[in-house]
Parts: C-alpha cells; structure tokens; sequence
C-alpha cells in the first residue's frame, strides 16, 4: 500500500503535467512550445541512434575525464596549500581572482592558447570545475579537527599516513560539498565549449538544430541534458552515501543525543 | 610579602616570538597575496615572451592591464558593462522573487513536497545554457532571451534553499507556537522567516554568481549586447589584447559581485546565530 503511495507521489505530478501539456499543445500554437510526442519521437531518433556514438558519448567521456582532472587536481592542490598557512596566504587573493572570472568568457582565449581540439574543451571544464573542489578542500583541511590533529601528532602519525587516515577522511564533507558544485559548473561548461566550437557533442548537435531551425530536436537535446544531469547527480549521491557513511552516522547520533 | 620569580632570559624571549608571530599574523596574508599576483604577473610575462604561445594570441600583462584602465574612458565600455549588469541584476530578482513565493507555497505543504519532488528533480540539473539556441530562435539577441537563460539557472536555486528552510523550521518551536495560541501572521513573522532568511539568502548569494556567469554565457553565444558579446567580437577582429582587458573586467565584477553578497548577507542576518559567531564577544 505504501509503495502504492508513493509511487502515485513520485509519478502523479509528472503523468499530469504531460497529460496537461499534451492537450494544450493540441491546437495551434508558437513553433517554439515543443509537443510532448514528436518530442519522445525526436529524443529517441535523434540521441540513441548513431549519435549516440559520435556526439552524446564523446562529449559525457570529455566531461567524466575533466571532471576527473579537476577533482584530483583539486583535492592534491587543496591538501598541499591547506596544510601551509604561507601558501594559503600566497595563493588566496590570486585564487579569489582566477575564480571570480566567469569560466566560459575563457573559452574564446582558450580557443587561441590552445586551439579547436578536444584539449580545449577539457581544459575549459577543468578551469572551470577545479575552483569548488580546490577552494573546498583547502577549507575542509583547515577546519580538521584538533583534538584529532593533536592526537595524531602525539601518537607519531605524519607524512602519507597523516594525510590518508587524517586529513582527507577529515576534510571528505567538504571536497563532496565541491564535488557536487563541480559537477553542475562541468555540464554547464561542457554544453558552452560544444556550443562556440563546434565539432563534435550534444552541445555542436544542438547549435546545429537551431541554425536548422529545427525545433523539437532542439528540446529533445534539452531533454539529453536533463537525463545526463540527474544521473550524474544520482551517481554522485551514492557516492557521497559511501564516502560519507561515518559523517552521517557520526551525524545523526550527534543529533540523537 | 611575596616576589615574583625573576623573568628569565627564555620567557622574554618566548614572548618576544608569540609579538612576532601576531604581527606577522597580521601582515603575512597582505606580503604573501600581493607577491602570489605578482609571482602569477611575472610568470604570464614570461611565458607570452618565450613560450609556445604567439605574442598575437597571448600579450603581455602590461598591455593588458593598461587597456584594462583604458577601457573606463570608453563610452561603449561602460554601456556593455551595463548591459551585463542589467541583466544580472532584473534575472537575480526576477528568479529570487519567484524562487521564495513558490518555495513557499510548496515548502508549506507536506503534500505538495512530496507531489513536486520528481519534477523538481527533474527540471533542476539541466543546464540552463541548453536553452540558450531556443532563448535565440525564439527571441533573437534581445534581453528576454538572456533572462530565459538566468532565470531558468537561479530560479531552482532560491527554489531549493527556500525549500530546505521552510523545511528546516524547528517542530519543538512550531509546536510551541501552536500551544501558546500565534495566529498564522504571527507564526510566519516569528517562526518561519528567522529559519527561512539565511536559507534564502545563501540561494541568493549563489545565484548573484551563477546569474553572472549565464548572463555572460548568453552574451558570449547569442550575442546580445555586454561584456560576452565585446568579448566575442575582439576575438573576431582579432584583438586580443582588447579582449583580455575584458575578461580581466569580467573578473573584477565577479569579485564584486562575490564579496557585495557577502557583505549584504552578512547585513541582513546580522541578528542570525551564524553571523553573529564570528565577531568576538
């Protein structure tokens, strides 16, 4: 019964806004509303056909591989200026700077620096994304407990160990808060870079349906972004789920007391 | 009558280490920033003089900079960033306003929190840039098509933080003011805002930096008018030197906007426990 229930929660609204949209889009109306039907029809015929292969997958193995860089990046730069109160010093304002540079008004220097290949469009992603894990991490290692940071330091634990058993278990809570931002920053630069350079991705594809004019391809590529955003972010949670697990029970017996 | 024990030479100098230290507290950040930016300078200029890189596609920080101040005597300069600044500004209040009122109404009710979770789900990790050639075709390189795109960012960010604080209001302290008898005015102005405020304003500090970003993005792709769309075009006439000028200009109303949201967050909850813990008492 109460499967029931909340499956009518989770798929009630839905069901009834497309059967809402459905009706409305009947008559006639501004080329620009798309239809729910030829939508479906666009998304399938368009995206998992041989698309599929040449665009859709490229374009999410350039964002994983970004992502990637920018979270290893992040989190070994975040540790080594973190644990330095020099280096935080040093780098703070210049960081303040780099990140506060809207990262996809990059993209036209880029596209001279590096030129049109695949390079630019990871390095604009990475420029991009780096900022949360980096600026995230140097914080979480500040923030390390130092009750725990005093007993690891009476009980000889430094170097590698330190930083495996001490600081980044310690700073973890703070990389997947950036973590998470990364990710929304990495599809929105992921899209941008496609869209200005163009030759292969979702973000080409779509660009190319407008100059067509094509409409209900174009929202079905909308509809691609929606679907690759929220897999990535169920992903995400379930890797948070595992990497947190002692956060939360540390939380919730906090919370219990 | 009773002494003190001498001073030892070990204890001054001790103390004289813990001043050095302050001190050093104090002026380490403002001499280790400044030498990071120069340190950062430099190495720009060394790597557009002798790197890979051509002197046409990367110039010098001089001649960046000194076009950057250049620029503020330009009357078109200042009517991009102003075009920019418009757009951020009507897409941050626009989606702000919308993001707090439907929060609201659905934070408040158990069942509309649950009936909406799909669609919100759904609606809110695709990114608002996709909508960027259908803003284009539908409205051109106007206004409205920048704002489709911002809004459609920072609404569901004010959405979901409105969400979290409605969401966040503490059951003891509801049921109180339902024991002691608060009508619905009363609750709300007591109970529901005091939780909602640093929600809230937290989704609008991280919109007044998303909706920089998007309404640049816009510019920059469909070209309407501001600092994207300058940019584009020095790319196009290939001056690179100009176009620098503007992403470093970019940058600067970044940090702008960045530490203003800061300052005016800090403002208006400086009643809220979470301000309040970082001024010494």
């Amino acid at each position: 019964m109460n499967i029931l229930k909340n499956l009518a929660y989770w798929l009630g609204l839905p069901i009834i806004l497309i059967l809402i949209w459905h009706f409305a889009t009947m008559g006639d109306i501004s080329p620009f509303v798309p239809r729910p039907l030829p939508l479906w029809e666009k998304f399938v015929s368009v995206w998992l056909g041989e698309n599929l292969l040449t665009d859709v997958l490229p374009s999410i193995g350039r964002l994983l591989l970004a992502l990637a860089i920018s979270i290893v990046l992040g989190v070994v730069l975040g540790v080594l200026i973190g644990s330095f109160r020099s280096a935080r010093w040093f780098f703070e304002p210049l960081f303040e700077f780099l990140r506060a540079i809207p990262s996809t008004i990059m993209i036209p220097v880029l596209l001279l620096v590096v030129g049109l290949n695949d390079n630019m469009r990871i390095t604009v992603i990475v420029l991009g994304s780096i900022w949360p894990v980096l600026l995230n991490t140097i914080t979480g290692v500040r923030s390390l407990d130092e009750v725990l940071s005093n007993s690891a330091k009476v009980y000889g634990v430094h170097g590698w160990g330190r930083v495996w058993h001490l600081v980044l278990p310690g700073a973890s809570p703070a990389i997947m808060a950036g973590v998470r931002q990364s990710l929304a920053v990495g599809l929105i630069l992921m899209v941008v870079s496609e869209m200005f350079a163009s030759a292969n991705g979702i973000g080409t594809l779509i660009t190319n349906f407008q100059n067509r004019v094509a409409v209900p391809e174009m929202w079905s590529g909308v509809l691609l972004l929606g679907v690759v955003g929220v897999v990535l972010s169920a992903i995400f949670a379930l890797v948070q789920k595992g990497v947190l697990k002692w956060y939360d029970g540390l939380k919730a017996a906090a919370d219990g007391n | 009558m009773v002494t003190p024990p001498p001073v030892t030479e070990t204890q001054v100098l001790r103390v004289a280490k813990t001043v050095r230290q302050d001190r050093w507290a104090q002026v380490g950040p403002v001499v280790l920033g400044t030498a990071g930016v120069v340190t950062f300078l430099i190495a720009w200029q060394l790597y557009a003089q002798f790197g890979p890189v051509s002197n046409e596609y990367l110039p010098y920080p001089a001649e960046v900079i000194g076009q950057f101040f250049g620029n503020f005597a330009l009357t078109s300069f200042w009517a991009s960033v102003g075009a920019t600044l418009w757009a951020w500004f009507l897409g941050l209040v626009i989606s702000a306003i919308a993001g707090l009122v439907l929060g609201v109404i659905i934070g408040s009710s158990r069942f509309l929190r649950r009936a909406t979770f799909t669609v919100i789900e759904f609606l809110r990790p695709i990114p608002s840039v996709a909508l960027i050639p259908i803003a284009a075709l539908a409205f051109g390189p106007q206004l409205e098509a920048e704002l489709l795109v911002i809004i459609y960012g920072c609404f569901f960010v004010v959405l979901i933080q409105t969400l979290y604080g409605v969401a966040d209001v503490d059951r003891v302290a509801h049921e109180t003011t339902l024991t002691m008898g608060l009508n619905w005015g009363q609750r709300a102005r007591h109970l529901v805002v005091p939780t909602l405020l640093p929600y809230f304003f937290t989704g609008v500090r991280l919109s007044a930096t998303i909706s920089l970003i998007l309404a640049v993005s816009a510019e920059l792709i469909i070209g309407t008018p501001g600092l994207g769309q300058s940019v584009a075009q020095a790319q196009l006439n290939g001056a690179p030197v100009a176009m620098y000028a503007l992403i470093v200009t970019a940058g600067v109303l970044g940090i702008i906007i960045n530490t203003g949201a800061k300052i005016a967050e800090r403002k208006a909850l400086f009643w809220h426990e979470s301000v309040r813990a970082e001024v010494p008492a």
